[in-house]
């Protein structure tokens, strides 16, 4: 077994009984022992209640009505009756069980199998449960006395010292229950404790490598596909998110280092160079162009900023329903007016409700971006077209325009940060919309396809449909 | 106006300070948040610009939560470098009626600030608006320029009512985009434009001035006088 890897405070190191005794595998232990003894002393009352109580209860109903009997035959007819009627049931006891003394007002025996009435037991009416000595043999008696009326004393009773025995017996495995019991539970307790520790040392062990910084160890699975196995593919997949969510960071810092690096310079080259030049107008117009410069690199910081925060997940706190065909109602009111600037043919095509959960600002964002490429690459005359539309368990927004379109090798780098296609490097942009609209997509457990749309581009967000309260899918209106 | 300038950063607070003076206005200036409250809750101010990270165990949040508590009404913008759109909900929830984020543009922050001191002044609400020759019904969201009904889309309505309420003040394309459209981002192209440009086709052409007046580096205006 591989020690713990968190070392202990040193005073608990120094005492490993203190040790054992806190730790989890020993208080399970330690409880299954409780349960264990509690159910067998259960068990053994049980138990006993139910076979010697029930023969005892059984043994005085008997004597009562042994006493019952003889006391009446006493009436009809004298002692020696008695001593008769005593002498043959002695005779017929088969069991050898039976007890009984006949004594006249002096003491004497007139009958039995006593050879002396017992001290202990004078008072009349009373049950009593006492040593004797029976035919000579030591045994234990469970009696009844009754005085007769002319001063002869009646003792009946049975031989109970099997019975004794029994519950010696039952009480005995009562005892030596409980403490096997205790045993195998401390027992149970160091097993519970090593196999706990096994399990869970790899999992520390994984816990500790990552907190020195190491992210790509993961926690190894036993194979028994039990609760420490789900556990250990939860934290996997916690500390995968975590890597995914670490590879983002650096890829921004390289994003940054590398794009934002290259304006930059040129900016403080140029601030540099109208430095030189003391013609004050010379000067004027350079600090106007580098404020211009430097909205455009805060403009790209805040769009990096925006995509990291979405991709972190943060935003999913801001979830809520809405009507996305509203909201891209919205959109196309805001840019259709841009696209007939242009000279362009706007066809928006949205169903009149369209239930979506998520967040309105971002997919707002997202679907605005969309646009603005479409509007920006579609030469004037050219039509660029939005439509929505739910698809059973799917939402789909597409905007296709007629632009030059993204060659298929590239349409899997262009949702990379900072990267713009071939067709787009003399038109203006950062070359971060469609990292956002990525960002957005995968935010919200969709994707973004791009397609060729014969001519032109088509990007299609397709979502996960939220739970339909009504299933009737809305009739297609067009809003334009 | 009367403005209370809560700003640590002395080259903010200084360049800040400068430009509001410059717009005529009169600015105290705090460089904690403990001062900040003392000034806000012991003077009468138009508008408080509050940075939302203060030294002196006391942020801006608190402040205004504070001020707030007092039942305290005067405008409050945030001039905050924490950008993310949570941040920018906490500032309004604390009581803050605008959110610009650091870095900014002058232009911006006067434009915003003048027009949250305009905000404070208005009583009641009003049912007509007017400016010159212009007249706008609020209720029967019909629009008159010189007696002459001037047909309006529901959006370009609300682009006007906004220029209108605004009236002689500049007006940025981020101030429309959030007002009108409810958009919190920068899109990328100048989208704000086409639309004031349609809509200034429907209110100047054809009369003798116009009211409509693009602001260079800054926005529009809305005025009668060229």
């Amino acid at each position: 077994m591989t020690p713990p890897l968190t070392l202990p405070p040193p005073d608990e190191a120094e005492r490993p009984l203190l040790r054992l005794v806190r730790s989890t595998g020993f208080k399970l232990a330690a409880l299954h022992a409780v349960l264990l003894v509690l159910s067998a002393i259960t068990l053994g009352g049980f138990f006993w209640w139910s076979t010697a109580g029930y023969l005892n209860r059984q043994t005085d109903q008997t004597v009562r009505t042994d006493v019952l009997l003889l006391s009446a035959r006493w009436r009809e007819d004298d002692q020696t009756a008695i001593a008769r009627a005593i002498a043959q049931r002695l005779a017929e006891d088969a069991d050898d069980e039976a007890i009984y003394l006949l004594t006249d007002p002096a003491g004497t025996v007139l009958a039995g199998n006593l050879d002396r009435w017992p001290g202990a037991a004078n008072a009349e009416g009373q049950w009593y449960e006492l040593p004797l000595v029976r035919a000579g043999a030591a045994t234990v008696g469970r009696i009844y006395v009754l005085d007769l009326p002319d001063g002869a004393r009646l003792l009946v009773g049975r031989d109970v010292k099997q019975r004794l025995s029994l519950r010696e017996l039952v009480a005995d495995a009562v005892l030596y229950g409980t403490g096997l019991a205790v045993v195998l539970a401390a027992l149970g307790g160091v097993l519970v404790r090593r196999l706990l520790q096994s399990r869970l040392a790899p999992v520390a062990e994984t816990a500790t490598a990552i907190g020195h910084g190491d992210l790509s160890h993961r926690v190894p699975l036993s194979g028994a596909d039990d609760d420490f196995d789900r556990l250990a593919e939860t934290l996997n997949a916690m500390l995968d998110r975590i890597g995914v969510l670490m590879e983002g960071v650096r890829e921004v810092s390289n994003a940054i280092a590398h794009d934002l690096r290259t304006p930059l310079a040129r900016l403080r080259g140029r601030l540099e160079e109208s430095l030189g030049s003391g013609d004050p107008a010379s000067l004027r117009v350079a600090v106007e162009r580098g404020i211009a410069e430097l909205d455009g690199i805060i403009g790209v910081f805040h769009a990096l900023l925006r995509i990291a925060e979405i991709e972190a997940g943060a935003r999913r706190s801001a979830f809520a329903a809405f009507d996305l065909a509203a909201v891209l109602a919205d959109a196309a009111d805001l840019y259709g007016a841009a696209a007939d600037e242009r000279g362009l043919v706007f066809d928006v095509s949205l169903p009149q409700a369209l239930p979506m959960v998520g967040d309105r600002d971002m997919l707002l964002q997202a679907v605005a971006n969309l646009l603005d490429n479409a509007i920006k690459f579609t030469a004037p005359g050219g039509a660029v077209r939005l439509t929505a539309v739910r698809h059973g368990a799917e939402v789909a927004i597409a905007v296709a325009d007629q632009g030059p379109g993204i060659p298929p090798e590239e349409r899997g780098r262009v949702v990379e940060r900072f990267y713009r296609a071939e067709a787009s490097r003399g038109t203006p942009g950062s070359g971060l919309g469609l990292a956002l609209v990525q960002a957005v997509a995968q935010l919200h457990g969709g994707m973004l396809q791009l397609e060729d749309a014969g001519p032109g581009l088509r990007a299609t967000l397709v979502f996960p449909a939220p739970e339909p309260q009504v299933d009737a899918e809305p009739p297609l209106a067009a809003v334009v | 106006m009367r403005i209370l300038l809560v700003e640590d950063d002395k080259d903010v607070a200084r360049f800040v300070m400068k430009g509001l003076k410059e717009s005529g206005h009169i600015v105290d200036h705090a460089d904690q948040g403990r001062d900040g409250l003392f000034l806000a809750a012991s003077e009468q101010y138009d508008v408080i610009v509050l940075d939302r990270m203060l030294p002196g165990g006391m942020d801006g949040l608190r402040l205004l939560e504070t001020l707030r508590a007092t039942g305290a009404k005067v405008p409050v913008l945030f001039l905050s470098a924490l950008a993310q759109v949570d941040e920018r909900v906490k500032g309004l929830k604390a009581g803050g009626d605008d959110y610009l984020t650091k870095p900014f543009a002058f232009t911006e922050l006067l434009a915003r600030v003048e027009a949250l001191g305009r905000r404070g002044r208005s009583e009641g609400p009003v049912t007509r608006l007017s400016v010159a020759d212009l007249e706008m019904d609020l209720l029967a969201r019909s629009v008159k320029r010189d007696g002459k009904a001037i047909d309006l889309q529901p959006r370009e309505f609300r682009l006007l009512e906004f220029l209108i309420r605004h009236a002689g003040q500049v007006v940025t394309r981020t101030m429309l985009l959030e007002a009108v459209w409810d958009y919190h981002f920068d899109p990328q192209t100048n989208v704000i434009d086409v639309h004031v440009s349609r809509l200034r086709q429907k209110l100047d052409r054809g009369f003798s001035f116009p009211l409509i007046h693009t602001v260079r580096n800054a926005g529009y205006m809305l005025r009668a006088e060229p």
